[in-house]
């Protein structure tokens, strides 16, 4: 049996423009325009038709960016509104954690409250009396219950609104990234208690950001993007899909935050500047430019310039490098650094044994990496081309931003590329 | 829409909370609280008597001494009726989170705020009732048989139009401000500080429409004029006329029901 069904389901929004918001009953009255005006100048679809459903006792993921719709989705299911077209149909009763205490009077007692919110929710005042001390209880609130709720911190009041509304037991449980507030161990406590709601079969349905927490929990998942579903079914496939997504729209967008730095003319070129300081200095370009970079690209696997990649994947740097003279003392160095401002990794041609012959007109510089072994972050590019001294062309610092992508949640800087193994009395899966 | 007023009847214990709620979070932090209730009233009658018995003494008809109470009368009805309409125009705005996030049937907040001042005006009438035996007035026993009765044609009017006033201020903001104007217009074109007999011919047609000269009148022949009552046929249409205005007020509270979450 389904608890959920949704059968392509839109969602408009229609929108006035400000004058009208103004006019409104007045100048409708005044100009007998109440028909015209109450058309809407812009209508905005929230979800264009969207289907799907959900099993009874599944636990069931909605993920998607900001705006895809997720939210009127789960307003919708709750009943909170109307789809325009379409049917939502659920079997059993709803409760919504969407906001949490949105029903409480801050003037009285936390007691008073629970009683209403809980009426609110539909139980009857039977019902609340008896499940009111698990309610307290799992709130932590024993001892502030009959103090009023103005007096209560943001956590209480949130614990209070939790307690409350999981203790409705619905049969279908609506979440609204609820969890992202709350301190760890409440946190806890309330997924616990989703475990338990999913061991006596009963219906969640999780919108949420926190994407290992629909693949750690639910059965199924929904991705919605733009007001339509772009992917369903097993949650893994379906985040990785998301994530894929998501990071193709960071690599535009990032694209677009660093454009290729043009020779910035008003950028401190300081040619007597000690290189020794450039661990110091600021983003910025200086040297005395008988050699130019004229251009630095990053290439990942997908042979595309990118500003955004794997961790693991392939990568080039690539400096398009013109000289204004012929020279015969020169280097190239590449440096790596992290949004802290720690270097990663820097080398150079002096470093790496390179012995310069020539450099003049044209050239590109290919610097390759095998694998781009660094973990999730933002990290910054040093690239120059100076005189095998130090003393720089032309040095480029951290003018080159990229990101790197993990699906793991490993943590320092550099992952080596690693394996585990077992042997003994230790089995272990999923390695 | 039967449905929904059927479903309404399912919420009476949280009606019957948020009315608590409401009057108790109204005094919460005063130093009298609920006492206010009665001084309110309290001093609104001092300051008429005041004024028509010290400043104006001779700006009514005679026979309607204490002429201060008389008007009591009818102000304490319509101070019922128009701090309820004004409540209802705000409340489902005020409420907006609860509307927006919570499914729950939204008609509730207007008609508690029609409650809580039908309480309000239960709490006034000790006072007005201590008045009526100082002064003596005397009190016809058939008449208070009917004065819950026109306590129930009020509350259904006043139920209807604030159903009404809610729904039409979310789309339409400057119902509010129109609203108190127009109450104040209102206040003035019921006989409550005027009998009804002063008007000219011409106007008391015109006050004949309206719904609660006939609710003033009836609650000043029940509590202040002597005789039995003798408005049976006007209380009927009126009462006739409150259900009907109930009932459109529910429709058109109905009719935009779907649309209050995103307009608020």
């Amino acid at each position: 049996m389904n608890a959920i069904e949704v059968r392509n389901v839109r969602k408009v929004y229609r929108r006035y423009n400000r004058r009208k918001q103004f006019a409104t009953l007045k100048s409708a009255l005044l100009s007998g325009s109440v028909m015209r005006d109450l058309q809407p100048d812009a209508i905005f679809e929230a979800l264009k038709g969207v289907s799907f459903d959900v099993e009874a006792g599944k636990t069931f993921g909605i993920v998607g960016r900001n705006g895809s719709g997720k939210s009127t989705m789960l307003k919708l299911i709750a009943g909170i509104g109307k789809p325009t077209t379409g049917t939502v149909r659920v079997n059993g009763r709803v409760s919504a954690l969407i906001e949490l205490g949105a029903g409480f009077h801050p003037e009285i007692s936390g007691r008073e409250n629970v009683y209403i919110n809980g009426l609110m929710l539909g139980l009857s005042r039977r019902d609340i009396a008896k499940r009111f001390d698990d309610i307290v209880r799992f709130a932590e609130l024993e001892p502030f219950i009959d103090a009023p709720v103005k007096t209560y911190s943001s956590g209480m009041y949130m614990r209070l609104g939790f307690a409350v509304a999981i203790n409705v037991d619905p049969d279908v449980l609506l979440v609204d990234e609820v969890l992202a507030v709350g301190d760890e161990s409440f946190t806890h406590k309330c997924l616990d208690r989703f475990a338990e709601f999913r061991r006596r079969g009963r219906t969640i349905l999780l919108v949420t950001h926190a994407l290992d927490l629909v693949t750690r929990f639910c059965d199924e998942a929904l991705w919605l993007d733009g007001g339509t579903a772009k992917a369903f079914g097993d949650p893994r496939r379906v985040i990785d899909a998301y994530l894929m997504d998501v990071a193709g729209a960071e690599n535009i967008e990032l694209a677009a935050q660093y454009p290729e730095k043009p020779d910035p003319g008003s950028r401190i070129p300081d040619p007597g500047r000690d290189p020794a300081d450039m661990f110091q200095a600021n983003e910025g370009r200086w040297g005395s430019r008988e050699v130019e970079i004229t251009s630095v690209e990053m290439i990942g696997a997908s042979g595309q310039p990118a500003h955004l990649f794997q961790s693991g994947e392939q990568v080039e740097i690539r400096l398009h490098v013109r000289a204004h003279q012929r020279v015969s003392d020169f280097a190239f160095g590449i440096g790596i650094f992290n949004a802290e401002g720690i270097c990663c990794y820097g080398t150079n041609t002096v470093i790496d044994g390179g012995a310069p012959d020539e450099l003049a007109g044209e050239g590109l510089v290919i610097f390759s990496v095998e694998a781009l072994a660094l973990v999730d972050g933002t990290y910054k590019l040093d690239v120059a081309v100076h005189r095998q001294d130090g003393a720089p062309y032309d040095y480029h610092r951290l003018l080159h931003t990229f990101r790197v992508k993990s699906l793991r949640k490993d943590v320092g800087i550099f992952r080596p590329p690693h394996r585990w193994s077992f042997s003994g009395g230790i089995r272990m899966a999923g390695l | 829409m039967l449905a929904n007023l059927g479903q309404l009847f399912r919420y009476r214990a949280l009606i019957q909370s948020l009315v608590a709620r409401e009057l108790k979070a109204r005094y919460r932090g005063s130093a009298l609280g609920v006492v206010w209730s009665f001084v309110n009233p309290l001093l609104l009658l001092l300051i008429y008597t005041f004024v028509f018995t010290v400043v104006m003494p001779g700006a009514h008809p005679p026979e309607l001494e204490p002429f201060a109470l008389f008007m009591f009368c009818g102000i304490l009805p319509w101070t019922w009726f128009s701090s309820s309409l004004l409540e209802s125009a705000n409340v489902l705005i005020a409420g907006g989170n609860l509307i927006k996030k919570v499914l729950f049937p939204a008609e509730v907040l207007p008609i508690v705020s029609v409650l809580a001042g039908l309480v309000h005006f239960c709490l006034g009438l000790p006072i007005l009732a201590a008045f009526l035996i100082y002064y003596r007035v005397p009190l016809w026993p058939t008449d208070l048989l009917w004065f819950p009765v026109v306590v129930a044609t009020q509350l259904v009017l006043t139920l209807g139009l604030a159903l009404l006033v809610s729904a039409l201020t979310v789309h339409f903001r400057d119902v509010r401000d129109l609203l108190a104007n127009l109450l104040t217009l209102w206040f003035f074109a019921t006989p409550i500080i005027y009998p009804i007999s002063q008007a000219p011919a011409r106007v008391r047609r015109l006050l004949d429409l309206n719904p609660f000269t006939h609710l003033a009148i009836a609650y000043q022949e029940v509590l202040f004029r002597p005789g039995p009552f003798a408005q049976v046929n006007r209380l009927a249409a009126v009462a006739a006329v409150s259900i009907v205005i109930f009932f459109v007020g529910y429709f058109v509270f109905d009719r935009l029901r779907d649309t209050l979450a995103e307009e608020i």
